[in-house]
């Protein structure tokens, strides 16, 4: 009946995946790279099937040892937790389809522990988001970081300074967390979610719950990057490999932005937070700030992968605003926004993959058209990914920002309205630097001879003109999804995160 | 007044950790006195937990035939300990990570002295 | 005026999908150039055809609706073709034909490089237009306004130069400031009014809202479709957007961009604010105060251009705002001055454009001060031009005459002076600006004699038949097309508030 365990089925999946990846493939090292591959489609088509009989039948749950609730851990697939964990399997799964090209160039000799990090990385992503209880949560979290930590350490000489410094700060954040829980836990005497918040509202006017509320959002905010608490950030999206960036920014700090939705809304009461505790009003200015610092800083950059990094500080404010606006069309936005920036900027950084496999660099100073020449589908790419971050229709980042105006508008607030309106002319001013540059800046003459090799001329034939397809493929789906996210956005919102707005809002 | 000190004794110890464990991390100069900070911060969260578990005249909650099973009262909660299992384990984890980055970081630049290092990274 | 009788059909979606589904082709035949024009006026053809096929509707107020699928809860991407609308494509696509034509001598002609993007990104944009001209409500109209605002911008920057590459930039701020800021009253309006659908004479009829937002949101619009009008202060992005190939300039900034502009100003003024609640906020008289001002100053600039095309984007700033300006009366005859006055500037410009680029093309001449005695060896050229110009002055019996006169009767109907002194001094300013270039060209003996004489008949006919187009509608403006009822119509139903 292994069906009726398929809750628990993607976490244990990839845990076991990932233990065996160094025992199955200590001598055939080759054998990593399927093996993990195999785990993160295995791991779609199971989320896939989860999320279709969440949305047959309602919500799932899974007792694991069976134990009931509140006792035993929980896990709960409904239909946000089934969504978000469907995204981010299909992101993952794209991003390991191209890492083949990439992998063994940027940390040759190293696959097996790359693909067991990858896949335990996967692991803690699923965990956080299926379990239901707020213990467990914490574990997935460390178990996430953890792996995190691994993946970004293991790139460029400054990586594992950068690493570090995610690690100091992670695991302050996680202890943030596991203090505040601990408050939660001697007032409610429960770490189960829904029991938790059957209790709460009996001992609402505590001190201690409070505390608690403002230390666990503290912890998974330093997880998410939420402005000021992005500061590793920048450094660990930069010196990281290829696969890790494209890997960490469309899923990390989605991760901790759900664990924040749940929490606010699923274990804490909408009331409670909006209101009594004003922390969905210090959440949505800190974004708002967050916005504007990370685009204008996005703007100074001239590094590609840097530039990404900041503009996912400001993209994270998107969704740090959409929760901070507590109502329903701010959760909307927010909550289709983990989609569509995972998609954006799962795209946007496989290019800079591909970029630096092709030119060994990836210096927004140093583009020219012969770029484009050279990869015209991922650049192509890359253009529909901007085009959908700085929000115009038909792209999916059209909508979110739309949903995100309704809200702010709902909720009367112009400065919101503004940043949002502002931070989209921001991001066109530094996408349109580098299509500008990729497009137009005529490459500097070629070398007597260079042009006319065999190669050079074939290529330039050649209807496809890429021809590492597994770099150019995953590309091209991720980004040209991004119109029929667009364009099919009424679907997912009315099917799935309507049905799980929180009560009270 | 002095009961309230005396009563709480245990948390503000957990908070004199807490607070060194923070001092560390922040100020510190060296990338290791930090790490050793960071494991003081968590220690400090786990003794928490364990405090809250504690219970005057409980026992460990182990079957004890003098005490019997029908009162639960007389045994302390052993969830926080469980709970703190884990957690020691994370914290062995998060340790294991951040030595092998410190070695990695070590190799590279040859100093753990963070304003040494913010040089080399710059120059190199 | 009866309710227009609605019916489900697939002509508007064919009308939008034409051309898209022409880009494919386009880019794929990228290696064989006959093949791939071929595909461009097929697509034009077709796409001209179908828009012809939905006149009859209109005109009997029956009017086709196709709906895609909803893109946000509530509010679905639906085509509709209403009077206006078919106005306006019927306009943008009927040129587009000629213009295709033209485009091929002018692109051979020069030996343009990237022929390919430069058709495929023509075709995605009059298929924003038709989706412009066709939107049924506020977000569909975005939708398309948005695509249109990207799609123009490799033709902006086509010559890749260093100054084509800052026209465009200017061109970036420009129109996508105005998107984002026309993206916040779209969802301002939709929080007040919960519906986004186009009404004649209003959607905010049963609306509460403060007095207030209502003027922070009419200027919100105006921003938002004002960029594309060209309404001054925010019409510099065109004179600097003149970098671009000429057959661009002559579609794009003479007739689907900047009329996508002004057919937005009058959705919003007809069919989001009404006639009602623009007067009851003194909205109309902003609106006009604004467009006054650019006539005339625009007018005055133009003077001071010596390079052609400049001195024609400057007088399309100053037409543009007539079409402005008849919107604001909000007086039936200037209703219909200022639609005719759409159709009208689209014949009359995109004919001067074409002789600018044929000019160009033949004698690489752009300085108005270089075109000694042309007259004399480009006859056909000439002659079209001064029919422009002539119409442009305002003078009969070119159809630029009647546009003017229809507006100088509604400013009288809307009781207001100043506005017909408006026009008769830009009147005088046309005619004063262009009548040194006619008396240079025909008049004046060149220093130099020219090499060369009429440009390929690709240019020259479609030069040729715009002129003409633009007499025959000067005598009879219901001509072929019924320009004349559909804006009467349009008028009617804007003031009468009857209409989908």
């Amino acid at each position: 009946m292994i069906i009726y365990n398929s809750p628990a089925l993607v976490p244990l999946l990839l845990l076991a995946t990932a233990i065996s990846i160094p025992v199955l493939a200590i001598k055939k090292t080759k054998l990593a790279y399927p093996l993990a591959v195999g785990a993160s489609l295995f791991s779609v088509i199971l989320s896939s099937y989860n999320i279709f009989r969440v949305w047959k039948s309602g919500p799932l749950t899974y007792h694991f040892g069976g134990w009931i609730p509140p006792i035993g851990i929980e896990y709960v697939l409904d239909p946000l937790s089934a969504f978000i964990a469907l995204v981010i399997n299909i992101v993952a799964f794209f991003v390991l389809w191209h890492a083949s090209g990439v992998q063994e160039r940027e940390i040759p000799g190293k696959s097996v522990p790359y693909y067991s990090l990858v896949l335990l990385f996967l692991c803690g992503a699923n965990g956080i988001i299926m379990t239901g209880d707020l213990f467990n949560l914490y574990v997935f979290l460390e178990i996430f970081s953890l792996a995190g930590y691994g993946l970004i350490g293991i790139g460029e000489k400054q990586a594992p300074v950068a690493a570090f410094r995610y690690l100091i700060m992670g695991t302050v954040g996680a202890s943030f967390y596991l203090l505040g829980l601990g408050f939660l836990y001697i007032v409610t005497g429960s770490l189960n979610m829904a029991d938790i918040k059957n209790i709460l509202p009996l001992i609402d006017s505590n001190p201690a719950v409070e505390a608690a509320l403002s230390l666990m959002v503290i912890g998974i905010g330093i997880k998410m990057a939420i402005f000021p608490l992005h500061g590793w950030l920048p450094d660990a999206y930069t010196y990281a490999p290829s696969t890790t960036s494209s890997l960490i920014a469309p899923i990390g700090t989605k991760v901790a932005a759900y664990a924040i939705i749940r929490l606010l809304f699923f274990v804490f009461d909408v009331k409670f937070v909006s209101r009594t505790l004003p922390i969905t009003d210090l959440i949505a200015w800190l974004a708002a700030i967050g916005i504007l610092y990370g685009s204008v800083m996005a703007m100074a950059q001239k590094e590609m992968k840097r530039m990404l990094a900041y503009s996912s500080v400001a993209q994270i404010g998107y969704i740090g605003l959409g929760i901070g606006m507590a109502n329903p069309l701010g959760f909307i936005g927010a909550v289709l926004h983990i989609l569509n920036h995972a998609f954006m900027k799962g795209t946007l950084f496989l290019v800079a993959a591909n970029l630096r496999k092709n030119s060994g660099h990836s210096d927004i100073s140093r583009l020219d058209a012969s770029y484009r020449k050279k990869l015209p589908w991922s650049m192509a790419a890359f253009t529909l990914a901007a085009l959908s971050m700085i929000g115009l229709p038909p792209t999916a980042g059209f909508f979110s920002k739309w949903y995100l105006a309704l809200g702010a508008i709902d909720r009367g607030n112009w400065v919101f309205l503004a940043v949002i309106l502002v931070s989209s002319l921001l991001n066109a001013v530094y996408f349109f630097r580098i299509l500008e540059k990729v497009y137009l800046v005529p490459p500097p003459a070629p070398k007597a001879g260079e042009d006319l090799s065999p190669k050079a001329k074939k290529r330039r034939g050649s209807l496809i003109g890429e021809e590492e397809y597994g770099l150019m493929i995953p590309c091209v789906i991720l980004s040209f999804s991004l119109l029929l996210l667009g364009l099919g956005n009424a679907n997912i919102v009315k099917g799935i995160i309507q049905r799980i707005i929180p009560l009270g809002m | 007044m002095t009961d309230f000190f005396l009563g709480h004794y245990a948390y503000f110890g957990i908070i004199t950790l807490l607070i060194i464990g923070l001092y560390g991390m922040i100020f510190k100069k060296n990338l290791a006195k930090k790490l050793i900070g960071m494991t003081i911060f968590q220690v400090s969260i786990i003794m928490f937990y364990v405090a809250s578990a504690v219970k005057w005249s409980g026992t460990v909650p182990v079957l004890d035939p003098l005490a019997g099973a029908a009162d639960a009262a007389k045994y302390i909660s052993p969830l926080q300990h469980c709970l703190m299992l884990t957690a020691i384990v994370v914290g062995v984890a998060t340790s294991g990570v951040a030595f092998s980055l410190l070695i990695a970081i070590y190799r590279h630049y040859k100093t753990l002295d963070e304003s040494v290092l913010m040089d080399r990274m710059k120059s190199s | 005026m009866t309710t227009p009788e609605i019916y489900r059909s697939f002509i508007p979606f064919y009308a939008v999908m034409v051309s898209l589904t022409a880009v494919p082709l386009i880019l794929l035949s990228f290696r064989h150039a006959n093949l791939r024009e071929f595909w461009t006026l097929a697509a034009s053809i077709i796409k001209f055809a179908l828009v012809f096929l939905l006149l009859p509707g209109a005109l009997a107020g029956r009017i086709a609706e196709f709906t895609f699928w909803e893109i946000s809860p509530g509010i679905a991407l639906t085509l509709k073709t209403d009077a206006f609308g078919v106005f306006f494509a019927l306009i943008a696509s009927g040129l587009w034909m000629l213009t295709s034509i033209y485009s091929i001598g002018y692109v051979r002609g020069l030996k343009e490089h990237k022929q390919t993007r430069y058709f495929a990104c023509f075709a995605v944009c009059l298929s924003a237009t038709i989706g412009i001209a066709f939107a049924a409500n506020l977000l569909t109209f975005v939708f398309f306004y948005e695509i249109l605002t990207i799609a123009t911008y490799p033709l902006v920057i086509h010559k890749e130069t260093r100054v084509a590459i800052q026209a465009g930039r200017k061109y970036l701020v420009y129109t996508l400031t105005a998107g984002v800021l026309l993206i916040a009253a779209t969802a301002w309006t939709y929080r007040i009014t919960g519906n986004l659908d186009f009404r004649a004479g209003g959607m905010f009829a049963n609306a509460s809202f403060s007095p207030s937002a209502i003027t922070v949101l009419f200027i919100l619009f105006l921003a938002g479709v004002g960029v594309k009008a060209a309404i001054m202060p925010l019409h510099s992005w065109l004179p600097a957007a003149m970098v671009a190939p000429t057959p661009v300039s002559a579609l794009l900034h003479a007739v689907a961009v900047v009329k996508s502009g002004v057919f937005g100003v009058v959705r919003v003024v007809g069919f989001v604010f009404g006639p009602q609640l623009m007067r009851q906020f003194d909205l109309n008289t902003l609106l006009a105060i604004m467009a006054g001002a650019t006539i005339i100053l625009a007018s005055l600039l133009a003077f001071r251009q010596d390079n052609l095309k400049q001195r024609l984007a400057y007088s399309t700033v100053g037409h543009l705002s007539y079409i402005v300006l008849g919107a604001a009366l909000l007086s039936p005859a200037s209703l219909i001055g200022g639609l005719l006055h759409i159709v009208n500037h689209a014949t009359l410009k995109i004919t001067l454009f074409f002789c600018a680029g044929a000019i160009y093309v033949r004698h690489h001449k752009e300085k108005i001060s270089e075109l000694d005695g042309i007259g004399r060896v480009m006859p056909w050229t000439m002659g079209a031009f001064t029919v422009g110009a002539v119409g442009l002055a305002g003078i009969p019996p070119i159809n630029g005459f009647i546009s003017k006169w229809q507006l100088g009767l509604g400013a009288l109907q809307a009781g207001e002076i100043l506005p017909l002194a408006v026009l008769v001094l830009s009147g005088l300013l046309n005619a004063g600006y262009f009548a040194p270039i006619i008396y240079r060209a025909f008049l004046k003996s060149p220093a130099v004699p020219y090499k060369h004489g009429e440009a390929s008949p690709l240019m020259v006919i479609p030069i040729v038949m715009t002129g003409l187009f633009s007499l025959l509608l000067g005598l009879n403006p219901d001509l072929f097309f019924y320009f004349y009822r559909l804006a009467a119509q349009v008028s009617a139903s804007i003031l009468g508030g009857t209409g989908p």
